[in-house]
């Protein structure tokens, strides 16, 4: 039985990153990356289940629809638009940066791409308090009510499906949010890992991936933002 | 001991299922057989005969692939016609058909009929005429199934689902609940009587003694206030009803609906889904919640009643 | 008589089962062939677990009325078999034991692509089999394993959350198995292993991987959405609120149909490995029988509708799913006859794993071709939701996949454990099973033709003789399953030791060492023959090692 071959030899000269069951960097960066794509793709089906059914009851009940989006807060949304935008501006730098092994620029771009996540899930949270204070939170009882005010006065008959339609809103955009939390948390590793001095030009692969992960969730707020947000909502918006 | 292989066949359809399902029983025996038969076959004359044997590889053939492909796919599109056929048969009841009326719940079947007679697990047809059954659940998901008629509808609440049949022989048969419903779901069974015409005539004109659907539902409408609005021969703020029944309701958001029982029905539960053009939403209360879906049946045989001013509440192929 | 065993003199070589011991180099390993075991253990469990609701079951329906136990227990029997069966057994089955240990070995790779993913994905099944086993053990479940709603969110009052919640869990399991085998064929093939070389079960688990990985999310957010409405008492499926408990029925068929063919591909995928090996030949229509493998996994994401024909679908989507249904049973066809074929002008030897083989070929032509039976419209109105339907899926899940597993663990069990089985014994078990299994559902057939409704505690008095054979048919099956239990335990300190190769196969997994190091390869493969490649012209060269 020849000796391991060439083992000793390779050990010298391979990253230190590179994982045994790989022969090459290369190899392992490409199973990285298509794992990653691969976890995106099921997490596409995961929020496609949802606006699925979303959308399935929206068409069914098209005037409780137009009703509940008088209640959402254009505003809020696009701000966090606009931060979640420049933060996967700030991913693909972070990532850029790693390519070119510059650490101080990557460990900048991260700290912003977490500054920018964070004040997404903030201004989730002021969102989320005005739902709660305005008693549009159908997943507790004693927050919800759909009774006709002297703004809204046609309310009332739809409050059943606007229900439906409410719990949707805060399913999608919970379940976003808990996936920002976890980008975040994500964030964090990878800063800490970079601040180790673990990435470099031949080393970057979680940064590559963790960048896979950000702008998925970044797109999947690009679909629910206009969904929730903006149709039907028009006239608000003028 | 006899053990049966079809259950008996009491409906005009009940035939011609069997005949499909022999003739894909026949399909299935055969394509079966013969795999087996040729597995055996080869099992037997290629059997290992010593330990070195090395067959010569036979890597495959385009022409058989494509065969045994087509041919099979071919026969399978036979079923699909045929099965479709059946199917669209039973899709669309006769207009003469007559109306029966049944409510699932957990754990019953309550049956209404246009006349006022109503039964509990028990439904009594007349033999030869088309019936069509209304189906409404009070809870979950039922399924009211006949296997001597092989017909099968699952009850959903929260809509009407719609059955029909002709019977073709007197008899006694099982009614099923077969969609999973809960703890006593497997007591949710009846039978449906097979009558002659002058056994059911004799059988329906005998029971009901609260009147018929149509004069319950009458007093319900009464009850529940909606004469106010929908008065009798004249506009009020909601609209009359009388020959709403079945004709073409123009909605105030342009779009125009049948004015069929699940459009009534809704009306009633979500006034403001569908507003009849010329009148104002948020006006008619919804009494979601407050009618019971029998109650519901019997409004909508009244209102139905009203289509046809001088007509007999039920209706029906009666001559 | 199978091939002759080697009895080596040498001392134990090194392998993964002795290269470490003790409980951590277990828990903590990184060894596919280690994760297999582990998976080969639990899934074993649950087997038996769902096995003993069963055998409740089917006691209960010797008798016409419900007398052995009460209806709300009767309904949490067959509710908890199928959830354990389904989720816990089936779906994990081949893919996470013979696939994990086998798939990176066929394609001549050291690990699969994500070792520790493998790992967490073993774990996180155990999380999910313990809420499972929590929602058994706290008082049951009883809302069937379709969790049809309204019924399951909103009238049920057993443990629908924390059944749901394990199936959620074990759900992740299966996405990140089948993540793990598309990355390893994708990236990890030794050289001159090319996508048209690879062994028909690498194909067989690449399609099946592809479903897990789409349908698994569908049925996950499903769940989910039940668990939600059920927590905080909204009605997103209830009518008297507006929702919609038709399109519950849509979300869930929309995995759980693709989902019946990740619990028959990787089976189907053993058998191309049986009939080739025990044929001596190679397959026929090998480009056939892998692009019908990925012609089951697409189609089979467009039929769902086919489980809803008498819920008031429109005509339209009626013949639609009807049609396609029609055109997915095609690819399953092609694979009979390749397999037929490939016996054709063989050198048939009659070992144990042969003869599940031929069960299975037998047995799945049946139970696919009464799917065809309710993929017709005219006859499933009559026949959906009765014993018809209970027949079918357990002629092609029991028939097929389990006869297909068993197949396969004593195909590769002296590769396993470097143990034999004994075939006597083992040859007698499959014919229990075979039998057994005939009698326990064949007569369903005829009772769901009668009108037999299934989930059915206390049934008409006329079906008594046909549930009689069908129960003394599972006494017969369940001592078919008990056997191999027995001898295969018994044979990993009795049996005698196992060669590299004791059936003479190809595949790169019969050029290790009984059981294999734990690198799989010392050196690794250069491949240089097709798949198959019995009585090819030129010596069988095998794999020749580079240095």
């Amino acid at each position: 039985m020849t000796e391991p071959h060439s083992a000793v030899a390779e050990h010298a000269e391979h990253s230190p990153y590179l994982r045994h069951h790989f022969d090459s960097m290369e190899q392992q960066f490409d199973s990285a990356t298509l794992g990653m794509w691969v976890f995106l793709l099921t997490e596409i089906m995961f929020f496609g289940g949802m606006f699925g059914a979303y959308t399935v009851y929206r068409s069914m009940y098209p005037a409780a629809f137009a009703s509940t989006s008088m209640h959402m807060n254009p505003a809020f949304g696009a701000a966090n638009t606009a931060v979640l935008i420049v933060s996967s501006l700030t991913m693909a730098l972070a990532v850029r940066s790693a390519r070119l092994g510059k650490q101080q620029a990557l460990q900048m771009f991260l700290v912003l791409t977490m500054l920018f996540g964070i004040a997404f899930l903030v201004i989730k949270g002021f969102e989320y308090h005005e739902h709660w204070v305005d008693m549009k939170v159908p997943l507790f009882s004693g927050h919800w009510d759909y009774s006709n005010t002297p703004e809204f006065p046609h309310q009332a008959q739809y409050s059943h499906q606007a229900q439906i339609l409410f719990c949707f809103y805060f399913f999608m955009t919970g379940f976003h949010a808990l996936h920002m939390l976890v980008g975040v948390g994500l964030m964090t590793t990878i800063l800490m890992m970079a601040r180790h001095g673990i990435f470099s030009k031949d080393y970057f692969t979680p940064v590559e991936i963790s960048g896979l992960y950000w702008h998925f969730v970044d797109i999947v707020w690009i679909f629910l933002f206009p969904l929730l947000y903006l149709i039907g909502n028009a006239r608000k918006l003028i | 001991m006899q053990v049966p292989l079809f259950p008996e066949a009491a409906s005009s359809i009940a035939r011609q299922v069997d005949y499909l399902y022999a003739y894909l029983s026949v399909v299935t025996i055969v394509m079966t057989g013969l795999i087996f038969a040729v597995v055996f076959f080869f099992a037997v004359k290629y059997r290992r005969k010593s330990e070195n044997e090395m067959p010569r590889p036979i890597h495959g053939s385009v022409i058989l692939e494509i065969t045994w492909s087509i041919i099979p796919f071919i026969v399978m599109l036979s079923f699909f016609w045929w099965g479709a056929q059946i199917f669209f048969a039973n899709a669309t009841p006769p207009s003469n058909a007559m109306d029966v009326y049944v409510v699932g719940k957990q754990w019953m079947w309550k049956i209404q009929y246009p006349e006022g007679t109503r039964e509990i697990n028990e439904l009594h047809v007349p033999i030869g005429r088309p019936v069509k059954l209304t189906l409404a659940s009070e809870d979950v998901i039922h399924s009211f199934f006949i296997p001597a008629f092989r017909i099968k509808h699952d009850v959903v609440p929260g809509r009407y689902d719609t059955m029909w049949f002709t019977a073709t022989k007197p008899g006694r048969y099982h009614i099923f609940c077969a969609e999973y419903c809960g703890t006593e779901h497997s007591g949710m069974v009846g039978w449906v009587t097979v009558m002659t015409d002058s056994d059911y005539e004799n059988w329906v004109a005998a029971g009901g003694t609260e009147g018929s659907m149509a004069q319950q539902g009458e007093r319900l409408f009464e009850q529940y206030g909606c004469s106010t609005c929908h008065q009798a021969d004249q506009q009020g703020r909601g609209p009359n009803l009388r020959g709403v029944y079945g004709s073409r309701i123009q909605l105030t958001d342009g779009r125009s609906v049948q004015a069929d029982d699940a459009y009534i029905r809704e009306s009633i539960l979500n006034p403001n889904s569908k507003v009849t053009a010329g009148y104002r939403p948020d006006v008619m209360p919804t009494f979601q919640g407050q009618i019971s879906e029998e109650q519901l049946l019997q409004m909508i045989v009244y209102i139905k009643s009203l289509a046809n001013p001088g007509a007999p509440a039920s209706t029906g192929g009666r001559q | 008589m199978s091939t002759a065993l080697q009895t080596p003199e040498v001392a134990e070589t090194p392998n993964y089962l002795n290269s470490e011991y003790g409980w951590k180099s277990w828990l903590f390993t990184k060894d596919h062939k280690r994760i297999a075991v582990l998976y080969i253990i639990s899934i074993t469990v649950m087997f038996f677990i769902g096995g003993i609701f069963a055998s409740l079951i089917r006691i209960e329906l010797l008798t016409p009325q419900g007398d052995l136990v009460n209806s709300g227990t009767y309904n949490k029997f067959f509710t908890m078999h199928g959830i354990v069966m389904v989720f816990f057994f089936l779906i994990p089955s081949i893919p996470a034991t013979l696939g994990n240990f086998f798939l990176p070995m066929q394609i001549g790779a050291k690990y699969l692509a994500f070792p520790r993913i493998n790992l967490l994905s073993w774990y996180i099944y155990i999380a999910g089999a313990i809420f499972a086993l929590a929602a058994i053990v706290l008082g049951g479940v009883d809302t069937g394993w379709t969790f049809y709603t309204p019924f399951s969110s909103t009238y049920s009052n057993t443990f629908v959350i924390t059944a749901a919640v394990g199936v959620f869990i074990a759900g992740f399991s299966s996405i990140l198995t089948g993540l793990n085998f598309i990355v390893t064929v994708h990236k990890m093939r030794a050289p001159g292993m090319t996508w048209g070389r690879l062994p028909l079960f690498v194909w067989a688990n690449y399609a099946t991987s592809l479903i897990q990985v789409l349908g698994t999310p569908v049925v996950a957010i499903t769940l989910a959405l039940v668990g939600l409405e059920r927590a905080f008492h909204i009605g997103i499926f209830d009518p008297a609120i507006g929702g919609d408990p038709i399109l519950f029925q849509h979300m869930f068929w929309f995995y759980s149909h693709p989902a019946v063919y990740i619990m028959i591909l990787p089976g189907m995928g053993v058998i191309s490995e049986l009939v080739t090996c025990f044929s001596r030949k190679s397959i026929f229509g090998y480009p056939f029988v892998a692009a019908s493998s990925l012609g089951i996994a697409i189609i089979g994401f467009l039929v769902w509708g086919h489980h809803m024909f008498v819920t008031g679908m429109s005509m339209y989507a009626s013949l639609y799913f009807s049609l396609l249904t029609m055109l997915v049973a095609v690819p399953s066809a092609i694979k009979i006859f390749n397999w037929t074929a490939t016996m054709f002008r063989g050198s048939i030897s009659y070992d144990t794993p042969m003869l599940y083989a031929f069960g299975f070929i037998g047995l799945f032509t049946i139970g696919g071709l009464t799917g065809l039976f309710l993929a017709t419209l005219g006859v499933d109105v009559h026949v959906t939701d009765t014993y018809f339907v209970v027949a079918h899926f357990h002629y092609v899940m029991v028939g097929g996949m389990v006869l297909a597993y068993l197949g396969g663990m004593h195909f590769w069990w002296p590769k396993i454990t470097g143990r034999m089985y004994p075939e006597g014994w083992a040859k007698f078990a499959a014919l229990l099973v075979f039998a057994g299994f005939n009698l326990t559902f064949f007569p369903q057939f005829i009772t769901g033709y009668l009108g037999q409704p299934r989930r059915y505690h206390a049934y008409a008095p006329e079906f008594q003789v046909l549930n009689v054979m069908s129960t003394a048919g599972a006494s017969v099956l369940g001592l078919g399953y008990i056997i191999p239990l027995i001898y295969f335990l018994w044979s990993m300190k009795y049996g005698p030791k196992a060669g590299n190769n004791p059936w003479n196969a190809k595949g790169l997994e019969w050029q290790t060492t009984s059981p294999p190091p734990t690198f799989n390869f010392e050196q690794t493969p250069i491949v240089t023959e097709d798949a198959y490649a019995y009585g090819s012209e030129s010596a069988p060269e095998e794999a020749h090692h580079h240095d």
